[in-house]
């Protein structure tokens, strides 16, 4: 635990030291929202601003979580590999890309409200899909920038190995998040889609930690 | 792999058979399918066989990750190899098959789609392999990709289409399943196709597999 608590605090420092990095990604987000504004005009029907969300959240996913091991240089990595177990590492970096994540999630949520207006959702389900869905999608991301940290040409890999990984995810997201556009939902249909986002953030959580010991020795 | 020829005189049989058989036989005149319905016979057999093909893969990459022995690793890339092989020749009898019963050779269907993102994922850990130079290295990231592959394709195969509102195949969607309306001369056709074709698939395996290993210098 305290082996986690660390390797935490050391990537929020190194975080707030570098912030050029955090803020690179919040203009990145600005500017396509912005995009998005201008290309599309400001009135657009629900279903495109839901579609056009999730888009926008799933590039900067890949933008900000891609950096967590491919930033790290081979002579760091192996003075982690020394000091810290490879479970306490791969935990510590999804709970800080999924906070990070949330942060982004949230930011780009008032921006996108600011641009594009918010359509009215089912709060009970929209809110708690969409923090499941941010979470989901940092530990996932975060086990493929492992695995294309280790592979020559990373920011291309990435991007292949990534897709098919979050697409399950993002289309149950996006289904929930359309399921919510209809107003008055059952509470029976938001637990039964609460519960497929989360038992996909558990599956994926759950092979990242079984699996990382195996990309992390040399 | 299993020993003797038997197991491919059998599944040679068993393809000749359906191959023949589903073609002569009487088939129920259903509105839309009409005719194509003998497609059933050649269509199916190839996810049955991909499906086969990529679990021997997988099991070989955790058999790889639990023993590090390097046949291990070319095991399951040539099974990924077969099995990419399979899942193109499904989706091309599907979208012939599609063409003459929807009208068009790719619809929005959840089964299409996971299909398409499946060979995605599969395609994406060969490139992964291309990429990596070290043999133990690529061995191991490689295993370690191909079991998030699997999970995919069960979500996406397995999962997702059950869960979707509506779907053009049978079995998904709410539509009933495939086996309800299929009748006893049809299953005597339809279930001899599939072990028939997964049993060429192994021994295409095993074919590929002697091959990449006598070029590799790898002992069996």
């Amino acid at each position: 635990m305290k082996e986690i608590s660390e390797l935490i605090r050391k990537d929020f420092l190194l975080e707030l030291r570098q912030k050029y990095a955090i803020n690179g990604i919040l203009l990145y987000v600005f500017s396509t929202i912005f995009v998005v504004q201008l290309c599309f005009g400001r009135v657009i029907d629900d279903q495109t601003w839901v579609a056009l969300f999730w888009i926008i959240l799933l590039f900067a996913a890949f933008n900000a979580v891609s950096k967590s091991f491919i930033q790290e240089s081979s002579s760091r990595r192996l003075y982690y590999f020394m000091l810290a177990s490879p479970f306490s590492v791969i935990i510590s970096k999804i709970v800080y890309n999924s906070f990070l994540m949330l942060v982004l999630g949230v930011m780009s949520l008032g921006l996108y409200t600011v641009f594009m207006g918010f359509p009215a959702f089912n709060l009970a389900l929209f809110l708690p899909a969409f923090a499941l869905g941010s979470m989901g999608l940092a530990s996932a991301l975060t086990m493929v920038s492992a695995i294309a940290s280790r592979s020559g040409n990373n920011a291309a890999l990435m991007a292949i190995l990534g897709f098919p990984v979050v697409l399950p995810l993002l289309l149950v997201l996006v289904k929930s998040s359309q399921e919510a556009l209809k107003g008055n939902v059952e509470t029976m249909q938001i637990l039964s889609l609460l519960a497929s986002v989360f038992l996909i953030d558990v599956v994926i959580f759950v092979l990242a930690v079984i699996l990382f010991p195996y990309l992390w020795r040399d | 792999m299993i020993k003797g020829i038997w197991w491919k005189i059998l599944g040679l049989l068993l393809v000749l058979y359906s191959i023949i058989a589903g073609l002569l036989i009487e088939v129920p005149a259903l509105p839309v399918i009409h005719q194509t319905i003998r497609n059933l016979f050649y269509h199916v057999p190839m996810w049955f066989a991909m499906f086969v093909m990529l679990g021997t893969s997988l099991i070989y990459s955790i058999k790889y990750l639990s023993g590090y022995k390097v046949k291990d690793d070319l095991m399951a890339s040539t099974a990924v190899n077969t099995g990419i092989f399979f899942g193109i020749l499904g989706l091309l009898t599907g979208m012939i098959w599609a063409k003459f019963t929807w009208g068009d050779f790719w619809t929005n269907d959840p089964q299409l789609n996971g299909a398409a993102v499946s060979m995605m994922a599969y395609l994406a850990y060969a490139v992964l392999r291309g990429s990596i130079d070290e043999t133990a290295m690529r061995a191991r990231i490689s295993a370690v990709y191909n079991i998030f592959a699997f999970m995919l394709l069960v979500i996406f195969l397995g999962v997702l289409p059950r869960l979707a509102e509506s779907s053009l195949h049978p079995g998904k969607g709410g539509n009933s399943s495939t086996m309800e309306g299929l009748d006893v001369s049809m299953r005597m056709v339809f279930y001899p196709a599939g072990i028939g074709w997964i049993l060429i698939g192994f021994w295409l395996l095993q074919l590929y597999m002697r091959k990449r290993a006598l070029i590799q210098g790898v002992k069996l």
